[in-house]
């Protein structure tokens, strides 16, 4: 048999543009924050790709005043036709930056850049063109005649997808005619930045959107700030209720969109080829920093060893490296931090007893990689079945009966997703009748669009994005 | 029938999983009308009463939300008639309670009435108004409906003993939640006599669970308890409203901010209340052959 040897293809990274410095966006201008200037890693090499100026609390008010002004005199007062021609520009000049975004966003961020092109850039463009059509249909949506904005919108978001985060928080609060003041994360600022290059020469009135770069402080500092009228967040559960405690009493709305531990629930008459490839989607999909991700398989017991055997030939298959080689499957984690707490976690898991299995691909000698990993015999006690891991790793657990695959699935304070596989209509609407989850995925996984609404039940998080139902956020109804 | 004959005065109980226990802590304390004269004593909940009524509303919550909104729109119309069957007894009480004149009562007796009707009218429409079809962008199949967040603990308004209680429980059982009611304090008669209504209608026990008492002393232990999903602020003691919150952020539990002052409850209400127990569930499938 004749081997071929593996050759990569990778993408240029000068597509990406990249700039030595990025300054914050306030009030139309990209200006010097007087914060600690911090430096974003490329975490597939551990390099330094830009420095960030970011900002100080006296920053963040100058932002949310800057909003306040530009909600006042120009937003909040605008038609919803004008609104709307602002936001169809910003998603054409995604789409037509498409390409240099989406390597700037693997560079930034570590993940696939086959996974930035096709899914997070797209996406991204996709959310403003369709809140653009929004903007003066708002009549329409069911909250009563002519639902007035909020104001100024606090919003911080996560680095498992940047931009499209960015994109999702952005998008309906300027269709309902808020302003913003959004802090991207931490580790990933680039892409949020770019979209303010954007949002410039779209001519958005100055103040509009603010996009201020910092730690988790500066979030806490924008969240708190009494001139901001409404917050939304995606991140940890756990900063998820710091906020939702330190919002008490103030009116401010409020929606968070929080952690998971998703169940994945495979019967016996499901197909197997596609349920495997649904697996992987759900759990290595951006290295399973995804706060949906399918992170508890549930097997039907009669065909548990049948499908572990082919999840493995399949999972060795993944290639995991460079994130800008069109061909990796697996990027990089996020940050050494992630990595540290993926390690403790799986180590929590051999301590507890599961069986632990890796691929043995290869892994890069520099940044920030882990092979992806599939532990069987978890219970649910373990940490591994109970925790958001938040990264490349899955805990497989069994089962009987549809009753037993409910009560597992539903055995833990999160509900944002869950996945079913089986051939069996009447099944999948049983099932997705009783999980207790904002978005169920029947013989499928993973999938967004702007017209779905996405959130969780529970301690997951409230509050939607997309659909009619996403609205809400950013009206005073 | 003798005018000379002794009445029979009722003993004013909790509303916990249908049943009626007095309170688990042997508590009560005295019930006046508006003039200050003694109308009766009422049990005073206590936390562990409270604990058992979110045991109550939890266990009744899979088959509440899992009935079909035909029969939820039934059994809310049955509430109305029974209601109706009891109107005067309702008058007398929420005459005694809120110092208003019969012909005012009366008025408000039947606005409450009218109300669970309005609601009932709802539990078959709100998915068709709230939920969606979604247009993808593929090869998939995508829905959303509103499903009901779970066991709601509802403070009730102080001053609107009935028609007040009425718009802020029917909203909640309509749309398939459950929930755990702490009644206005000073006012809490006419609650009692609901509960007996709910009691003999169709609502199943544990559905609607009413606890007399102090909101002050109850409160804090509805809003932290883990297997509470939302709050209903609306007769939650104002110096208390922010602890409430925080607390209830402890769980991530969704919450029904109230003005301070108490909405005028004759008016007609929009779905909101609906919508603030709802969750969206959104199912995607593949299209294929």
């Amino acid at each position: 048999m004749t081997t071929w040897d593996y050759a990569p293809a990778p993408e240029s990274r000068d597509i990406a543009n990249l700039k030595p410095s990025y300054r914050m966006f306030v009030d139309g201008k990209f200006v010097e924050g007087t914060g600690e200037p911090l430096k974003s890693v490329n975490p597939a090499t551990e390099e330094v790709l830009a420095e960030v100026s970011t900002a100080s609390p006296s920053d963040v008010d100058t932002a949310v005043k800057a909003a306040r002004r530009a909600y006042d005199k120009v937003w909040g007062r605008m038609p919803g036709a004008e609104r709307a021609k602002y936001i169809f520009r910003i998603a054409r000049m995604i789409a037509e930056r498409g390409r240099e975004l989406a390597v700037l966003e693997s560079l930034d961020n570590g993940k696939p850049i086959k996974e930035s092109r096709d899914t997070d850039i797209p996406t991204a463009s996709a959310h403003f063109f369709y809140h653009a059509g929004w903007a003066d249909k708002l009549d329409y949506a069911g909250y009563g005649p002519s639902p007035r904005p909020l104001g100024v919108t606090g919003q911080v978001i996560p680095w498992n997808f940047p931009l499209l985060m960015a994109a999702w928080k952005i998008a309906p609060a300027l269709a309902c005619g808020n302003t913003v003041v959004l802090k991207p994360a931490e580790t990933t600022p680039l892409t949020a930045l770019v979209l303010a290059e954007i949002i410039q020469q779209a001519d958005l009135p100055p103040g509009v959107v603010n996009i201020i770069p910092g730690a988790g402080g500066i979030g806490a500092e924008l969240v708190n700030h009494p001139q901001v009228d409404k917050v939304a967040f995606t991140g940890s559960t756990e900063v998820g209720k710091l906020i939702q405690g330190s919002l008490a009493g103030t009116g401010k709305k409020l929606t968070l969109e929080l952690g998971g531990k998703a169940a994945n629930i495979v019967f016996d008459d499901a197909p197997l080829d596609q349920a495997v490839e649904g697996i992987v989607n759900g759990i290595f999909f951006n290295q399973g920093h995804v706060c949906c991700a399918g992170s508890r398989l549930l097997v039907q017991e009669s065909i548990a060893d049948e499908l572990l055997e082919k999840l493995r030939t399949r999972v060795s298959t993944l290639r995991v490296g460079d994130p800008l080689d069109k061909n990796t499957d697996v990027g990089a984690i996020n940050s050494s931090e992630q990595l540290a707490k993926i390690r403790e976690l799986t180590q929590a898991g051999e301590d507890e007893g599961a069986e632990r299995w890796t691929s043995p691909c290869s892994l890069p000698d520099k940044g920030f990689f882990f092979a992806p990993t599939v532990f069987s015999n978890v219970s649910q006690a373990m940490r591994i079945a109970r925790e958001e891991i938040f990264g490349p790793v899955l805990s497989v657990l069994t089962f009987r009966t549809p009753e037993e695959a409910v009560a597992k699935a539903n055995n833990t304070p999160y509900g944002l997703s869950a996945g079913i596989w089986t051939e069996k209509g009447s099944r999948i609407l049983y099932m997705a009748d009783r999980m207790r989850a904002g978005v169920v995925w029947a013989n499928t996984f993973n999938r967004f669009d702007p017209t779905a609404p996405f959130g969780g039940y529970q301690e997951s998080g409230f509050g939607r994005e997309g659909g009619r139902a996403g609205l809400e956020a950013y009206l005073d109804v | 029938m003798s005018e000379n004959r002794l009445g029979i005065a009722k003993t004013y109980k909790l509303y916990v999983g249908g049943a009626f226990p007095r309170s688990e802590s042997g508590r009560s304390y005295p019930v006046n009308d508006s003039k200050g004269k003694f109308l009766a004593n009422a049990a005073q909940a206590s936390r562990k009463d409270a604990r058992e009524a979110v045991v109550a509303a939890r266990k009744a919550f899979p088959k509440w939300s899992g009935a079909t909104a035909y029969n939820r729109g039934q059994v809310l119309y049955r509430v109305a008639e029974l209601m109706e069957g009891r109107r005067e007894q309702f008058v007398t009480e929420v005459a005694a309670s809120e110092g208003v004149q019969t012909r005012r009562a009366q008025s408000l007796v039947d606005s409450a009435i009218d109300r669970w009707v309005w609601y009932a009218g709802w539990t078959d429409k709100i998915a068709t108004v709230l939920g969606a079809a979604n247009p993808v962008a593929g090869p998939y199949f995508s829905f959303t409906v509103p499903e009901p967040t779970g066991v709601v603990a509802v403070f009730a308004p102080q001053e609107s003993s009935l028609l007040g209680l009425v718009s802020v429980v029917a909203p909640v059982i309509a749309s398939g939640n459950t929930a755990v009611v702490v009644t206005s304090k000073e006012r809490p008669l006419p609650s009692i006599t609901l509960s007996e209504v709910l009691a003999t209608s169709d609502v199943p026990g544990g559905v609607v669970n009413i606890l007399t008492g102090s909101a002050v002393e109850l409160a804090p232990w509805l809003a932290s308890h883990a297997d509470v999903n939302a709050l209903d602020l609306t007769g939650a003691p104002t110096i208390l409203r922010a602890e409430l919150e925080r607390a209830a952020a402890g769980t991530v539990k969704r919450v029904l901010r109230a003005p301070s002052a108490e909405p005028d409850w004759t008016k007609q209400p929009d779905i909101s209340r609906l919508r603030a127990y709802l969750e969206s569930k959104t199912v995607w499938h593949p299209l294929g052959v």
